[in-house]
């Protein structure tokens, strides 16, 4: 038998396709982040919840360097994330960030906001990065919507655009702020759907959300952090029905009660 | 009335084509000079912000006049030595304005919400790219009115070159003084001669705001 053969989905899933070891980040007196252990493997949907102010979106911004961490180290794909320059702007290429405030660039059209990544950062050849770009703006459902300005559009509209702007650069996982925190009740749907059909077709995703039927739907395993710590770790079945923590049980009884 | 004008045409001609020089060739080293300085005061790097604070401080602060004096009295006693009055006329008229344009051009990259520019980073743009691509265009567009404004200001600047022996409109008063003309008609064909010159600013200014209009 080969050595890759020996591999079982543990030992894979143990080296991660994100590694973060020891981790830890203060913002002035506040600990944010303490000693953050966390591996996430390829293919794999982590849902990152949680109560506001306990780190969870500084965890996912800390994946691709918008914030620097005090001390530990993050992986990805078995390189530590460089802190500046040239390789960590070629290394964020390839992690996809949804915000939860989309930030679409506000003077560039829809197809545009998708094409600049590729154009300016992998230097696609025009005709196929707008190629691309009309495929996966029609696979997210604003292909229609291309010559507008993102201004024009509606939230869940440019979210989604975001989401094809995160693609169009081919990204190895995709980490997800938010990314329905902003919108109106009738436009989370329409966000959610592509988000669950990206899980299903395999792409890694790193996913902040309150959203606890996406957790339940498409996640492969809940991570559940209070005031800066990782306090629970199970896939979504057990999380929601059976919550160790007490830290859990208080939160999930919060949320769920109405 | 007209006489004033046509019997003088080569003074008119040759004094507003100075002015229109001295302008366009300084509006453009400012504009250049303004935008890097006023990235500097936005960039990460401590040292970059101190120049443009300083230089900001100093030019801002300092009476146009008194720039020219240092650049036609005071640049030749430390051997700096320019081609002519004209391009001494061109670095007064630059260094001053452009820390003016400096803080326009801050102004509006402050305008700017850090979600853009976190979004470009986060699909792999360097810094520069960020700045030139989603930034600075952005920013631009925001300051047009406020940088029109300064643009304006420098035209009429351009008229203190008169007193360090640049031929431009401002010295065409004294020129016609000699030739004993009417003063009053003088300055009035003169003022008209810049408004000539400032109308199309406007409908450049205008132009430019809905081209770049977004929704």
């Amino acid at each position: 038998m080969s050595d890759s053969g020996t591999l079982t989905p543990d030992t894979q899933n143990r080296a991660g396709l994100v590694a973060l070891s020891g981790v830890n980040k203060h913002f002035g007196e506040l600990h944010v982040l303490k000693d953050i252990d966390l591996s996430i493997a390829k293919g794999e949907v982590v849902v990152v919840i949680g109560p506001s102010g306990s780190g969870k979106s500084t965890l996912c911004r800390a994946i691709n360097r918008l914030e620097p961490i005090d001390s530990g180290s993050i992986l990805l794909d078995g390189e530590p994330l460089p802190s500046e320059g040239k390789a960590l702007a070629r290394l964020r290429a390839d992690v996809g960030m949804v915000f939860q405030s989309f930030n679409l660039f506000a003077h560039k059209t829809i197809l545009q906001n998708v094409t600049l990544g590729p154009l300016k950062v992998r230097k696609t050849d025009p005709k196929q990065a707008e190629k691309r770009a009309m495929e996966l703006l029609e696979r997210v459902g604003v292909a229609n919507q291309a010559s507008k300005y993102p201004a024009q559009l509606s939230g869940g509209q440019q979210q989604r655009v975001a989401i094809a702007r995160a693609l169009a650069m081919d990204p190895k996982v995709i980490l997800f702020d938010e990314p329905t925190s902003a919108l109106d009740p009738e436009m989370i749907q329409e966000v959610l759907e592509v988000m669950i059909d990206l899980a299903k077709q395999g792409m890694t995703m790193v996913v902040v959300t309150h959203e606890m039927g996406f957790a339940r739907t498409a996640a492969n395993r809940v991570v559940f952090m209070a005031d800066g710590e990782i306090v629970e770790e199970s896939d979504p079945e057990t999380f929601f029905t059976n919550p160790t923590s007490r830290r859990a049980q208080d939160f999930l009884g919060k949320i769920l009660k109405h | 009335m007209f006489s004033v004008l046509t019997d003088n045409w080569d003074l008119f001609g040759q004094g507003f084509w100075t002015t229109i020089k001295l302008f366009l060739i300084s509006g453009v080293l400012s504009l250049v000079l303004g935008t890097l300085l006023g990235t500097f005061r936005v960039s990460p790097v401590p040292a970059l912000r101190g120049v443009g604070t300083g230089y900001v401080n100093i030019l801002r602060n300092t009476p146009l006049t008194l720039v020219f004096a240092f650049l036609v009295f005071g640049a030749p006693k430390m051997n700096i030595e320019l081609p002519s009055f004209f391009w001494s006329a061109v670095v007064a008229l630059t260094i001053y304005t452009s820390a003016f344009i400096c803080e326009v051009v801050r102004s509006g990259i402050n305008t700017i919400p850090p979600g853009q520019t976190e979004a470009g980073r986060a699909i792999g743009m360097s810094f520069i790219q960020v700045l030139s691509v989603i930034v600075l265009p952005q920013a631009f567009r925001a300051i047009q009115p406020p940088l029109m404004s300064v643009l304006i200001a420098l035209l009429k600047n351009t008229t203190i070159a008169a007193g360090f022996s640049v031929a431009e409109a401002g010295a065409i008063p004294a020129a016609m003084a000699e030739r004993g003309e009417n003063q009053m008609l003088t300055l009035v064909w003169i003022t008209i001669g810049f408004l000539i010159l400032i109308v199309p600013l406007i409908f450049l200014q205008r132009w430019a705001e809905r081209r770049t209009a977004v929704a």
